[in-house]
């Protein structure tokens, strides 16, 4: 049965109508509203690429049903922040050169922004730890380290 | 200038070229098929590489393409330098048959040592015309004109731009290879650590992977792969989906099937609910019969890729004899971004959207798989998750042209996780087995190794999609050009290395970052730090010892990564035995392909003897690629290579039963996380006046020796079967100790 699910997204109320509510919200965040941020890595949670923050949590929208969503607030990287106002890991990723081929960059700026919200102030280990469930295979993981350590400092 | 003619044709195909960024961002799609063909490609015509519009924007053409390496960055660099324009008004086309010249794949790290040099030598030549006709103008001598920010400028203040002088023309030059580049004093751009252009819109998540690319009506297909490789389908229960709202069509064609839908979520419901009868099929060797299996494969070809002396001889004689067996598991590339293409039929053409390293290639094989003439296909290279090598892309591409033919519409295909790990071609199976004599002294008399391979080059891997669906298609294997590397770069006094080049290989192979030239380092330079140890002698004193005196450079980069590291000369292993934890250091060294880019690492490790955990505490790195274009950019790409190797020689190996691959996610194909992540310490040799060298894969190649010699030093274990894991070492250290 189709169902129409109501969000706010990137501060915009939206609503998106499925065959399925089973189906998870990344596919409605890419396909129905066009928010290309969050990529589909897995499917599995072990990855780390859907990364979207539901009510300020990092979560895997891979892996959450649309259903879920309902009612709830929902910001993406697009949402995150903008080149005019960038979200302080943004700029820091930006700073330390952080990215190579990108795939995994949603996740770990998503995931880490999430991170720093409780703990402004972290250690090196504790920014490793953080990010331990978030593969990147292109290598970049000195440089997103010295970015949230950056933007902790900074932000 | 005569050089430079009006043609309605370049200016479209150029405009396209621009236009289709644009487009891209948008998220509509390019068109304008007339202009396929207009515009040149041949690798000999400044036309082919470079375009300045009326408002003296430079548009490069790039057959190599950036696959997250920030070489897009470099390649532009090198642009702006040698036409002396701003770097933000250079743009890049990369990997468009009908627009890019066909500069070969993106393997190889070769992009910026020859693809590079090739639009760097377009420019030039591009300048030269630009002076000449500035000259022409303005009445006076091109030796007194200078170039600011693509504005021509004559000793009396005169100027003409190049918007004014070339704008909307075509340079109609061959690449002149006499056209002078800068003398590094002169540059400004080149060298220097520019922002790479892509990062702002990767951050913002506002930049289009192929993965976001739309087209107007577009479906969504999955493929359905057998549960075993060599299975085909004997019916297929359309029934079992049509209960899905969305499903469009499910395309059967002897072992291909695949789905098609309205909706992406519809399309992955309709692959994983398709019910399928498959035959049955079990032709995979037992993993745990591996080498066997391998050693027993027919050889197709021997081939030597160096001899001198006779060093069965001199082993044979010798007071020492010292042999080795190292083994390399099957790998798969791993992506983060599950492969990934959109197809696209039109008026009889078909238009392909792929983050292909080789678009030129990938035209031709759907050509052949489809029947169509070639000129009939467009391959449009759009970026992708980080590849590493031929990985799924090509194969994702087939199967959305054929699923886009069968329905008629636009068809993007994405692969789902278990796909990507189970059915992109793997780094095939390597064995190494190495012979050493040593004479009284220490000093190696003899040298001789034999690698197991499979035969093939670097030439196409075939499309998943024509081997399941019987279509045509080349029926060759070819794993990369893997016999690299294993000569040594080392100048003992009787060498003889073999390739047994193998008929077949269990899984479809194909190159994954630093192929063979890894495997053959690893094997030579964790043997060599045995015959060292056996020597009594300081790992790097011992290879100093054997590199030619006049190879000054190699010799460089081996005492610089000692000083870096803060080197004690000693044999291995180190002494201090107590404790649970110990630890050591290991180098490597390895000139890549003895031609080219040299490195030297040091790697640091810790050891716990009772677990067998390892554990990488600092890597250490010294590199000499000739002429730096980014230094940054190297830096990263060192970076990764470190990081993306280890993750390879600690972890990765592939797992299957006799029917498929099993290691379907990342769970069961566990790589490297951010607490595994060492200390990087990375020291670039800029060699201006030198040539530029690749970076993408050559410090791959010292990073698994340089961590077994590690191991080795810091607890006397020698480690010759990667992955290193916890298991694998307490086994070795359990056969030493018996
Ligand atoms: S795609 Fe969601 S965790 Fe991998
Ligand atoms: S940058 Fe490519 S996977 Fe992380």
């Amino acid at each position: 049965m189709s169902q129409t699910v109501a969000m706010i997204v990137n501060g915009r109320p939206v609503s998106v109508t499925a065959d399925d509510p089973q189906m998870p919200l990344l596919y409605a965040l890419r396909n129905d509203l066009g928010l290309t941020g969050p990529h589909y890595g897995c499917g599995l949670a072990q990855c780390g690429a859907c990364t979207v923050h539901v009510e300020g949590e990092a979560v895997r929208s891979c892996s959450l049903p649309l259903a879920a969503a309902a009612g709830k607030r929902i910001t993406t990287l697009e949402g995150l922040g903008t080149p005019e106002r960038p979200h302080p890991v943004q700029a820091a990723f930006i700073a330390e050169q952080a990215v190579q081929c990108g795939y995994c960059t949603n996740g770990m700026i998503m995931e880490a922004a999430a991170f720093l919200a409780k703990n402004p102030r972290p250690t090196e280990a504790q920014v490793r730890q953080a990010l331990a469930g978030n593969i990147c295979r292109c290598g970049t993981h000195p440089r997103v380290v010295a970015a949230v350590l950056r933007a902790a400092t900074r932000g | 200038m005569d050089g430079m003619i009006e043609r309605r044709g370049f200016l479209k195909a150029a405009a396209a070229g621009g236009g289709m960024l644009v487009a891209f961002a948008l998220g509509g799609a390019p068109r304008g098929a007339r202009a396929w063909a207009e515009k040149p490609v041949a690798t000999d015509e400044v036309d082919s590489f470079l375009a300045i519009d009326g408002e003296g924007r430079v548009t490069v053409y790039s057959g190599k393409v950036d696959l997250g390496t920030g070489v897009r960055t470099g390649l532009a660099q090198i642009a702006a330098e040698e036409l002396d324009v701003p770097l933000a008004r250079v743009a890049v086309v990369e990997g468009d048959t009908a627009l890019t010249p066909d500069q070969g794949p993106t393997y190889g790290s070769l992009s910026i040592q020859n693809g590079g040099v090739q639009l760097r030598q377009a420019a030039a030549t591009a300048r030269q015309a630009l002076l000449r006709e500035a000259a022409q103008r303005l009445g006076v001598p091109a030796e007194g004109l200078r170039i600011e920010e693509g504005v021509v400028i004559a000793p009396d203040g005169r100027r003409a731009s190049y918007g004014e002088l070339v704008g909307g023309k075509a340079f109609r030059l061959k690449l002149d290879a006499n056209a002078p580049i800068k003398p590094p004093e002169a540059r400004r751009i080149v060298g220097r650590a520019v922002p790479r252009l892509d990062i702002p819109d990767k951050v913002f998540g506002t930049f289009r992977y192929v993965h976001d690319f739309r087209l107007p009506g577009m479906l969504h297909g999955r493929p359905v792969r057998p549960p075993a490789l060599g299975a085909t389908a004997l019916a297929v229960d359309e029934a079992s989906v049509r209960g899905i709202p969305g499903v469009v069509r499910v395309v059967h064609q002897g072992a291909f099937v695949g789905v098609v839908a309205e909706t992406e979520w519809a399309a992955i419901r309709a692959a994983g609910e398709l019910r399928v009868r498959w035959s049955d099929w079990a032709g995979l060797p037992e993993q745990a019969r591996l080498w066997e299996h391998v050693r027993a494969t027919p050889v197709a070809q021997r081939q030597v890729t160096s001899e001198r002396g006779d060093p069965a001889a001199a082993i044979a004689a010798a007071p020492r004899k010292l042999s080795a067996t190292y083994d390399f598991p099957i790998h798969t590339h791993g992506s983060m971004g599950p492969s990934c293409a959109v197809a696209e039929f039109r008026d009889g053409r078909l238009t392909v959207w792929s983050a292909s390293q080789a678009t030129h290639n990938l035209r031709k094989q759907l050509a052949l798989m489809l029947g169509m003439p070639v000129e009939q296909v467009r391959c449009i290279y759009m970026e992708g998750s980080g590849c590493y090598g031929r990985n799924g892309h090509e194969d994702a591409a087939a199967d959305a042209a054929l699923l886009a033919r069968a329905v008629g519409r636009p068809v993007r295909v994405q692969w789902m996780r278990a796909d990507e790990h189970g059915w992109d071609p793997k780094g095939p199976p390597t064995l190494v087995d190495l012979r050493a004599g040593l004479d009284a002294e220490g000093r190696v008399v003899g040298w001789e190794s034999e690698a197991f391979i499979p035969k093939g080059a670097g030439g196409n891997v075939d499309l998943a999609a024509a081997e399941l669906a019987g279509l045509p298609r080349e029926s060759q294997i070819n794993p990369g050009n893997i016999i690299h590397n294993l000569a040594t770069p080392y100048a003992f006094p009787a060498v003889r290395t073999v390739c047994h080049r193998l008929e077949t290989t269990p899984f479809r192979p194909s190159w994954i970052r630093t192929p063979g030239r890894m495997q053959n380092t690893y094997a030579n330079e964790a043997f060599l730090d045995e015959l060292a140890a056996a020597a009594g002698a300081d790992p790097i004193e011992y290879r100093l010892r054997y590199l030619p005196a006049d190879d000054r450079r190699g010799r460089e980069v081996l005492e610089r990564v000692a000083r870096l590291a803060g080197w004690q000369t000693r044999p291995s292993p180190q002494r201090e035995r107590g404790g649970e934890v110990l630890r050591g250091r290991g180098v490597s060294y390895c000139k890549y392909e003895l031609t080219r880019t040299y490195v030297a690492a040091v790697a640091e490790v810790e050891v716990n003897r009772r677990t067998g955990e390892i554990r990488v505490t600092r890597f250490l790195c010294t590199h000499d690629c000739g002429q730096i274009i980014n230094p940054d950019g190297v830096k990263a790409q060192v970076e990764g290579n470190v990081i993306h190797t280890l993750s390879r020689t600690l972890k990765e190996e592939l797992t299957f039963d006799r029917r498929a691959v099993t290691s379907l996610d990342w769970a069961s194909y566990p790589v490297i996380g951010f607490p595994e992540v060492p200390e990087i310490v990375v020291e670039l040799i800029d060699r201006p006046n030198e040539r530029p060298w690749g970076a993408g894969e050559p410090t791959a190649a010292v990073v698994p020796s340089a961590v077994s010699n590690a191991v080795f030093d810091a607890t006397g274990v020698r480690l010759r079967s990667v992955p290193f894991t916890p298991a694998k070492f307490r086994a070795a250290a359990a056969e030493r100790g018996a």
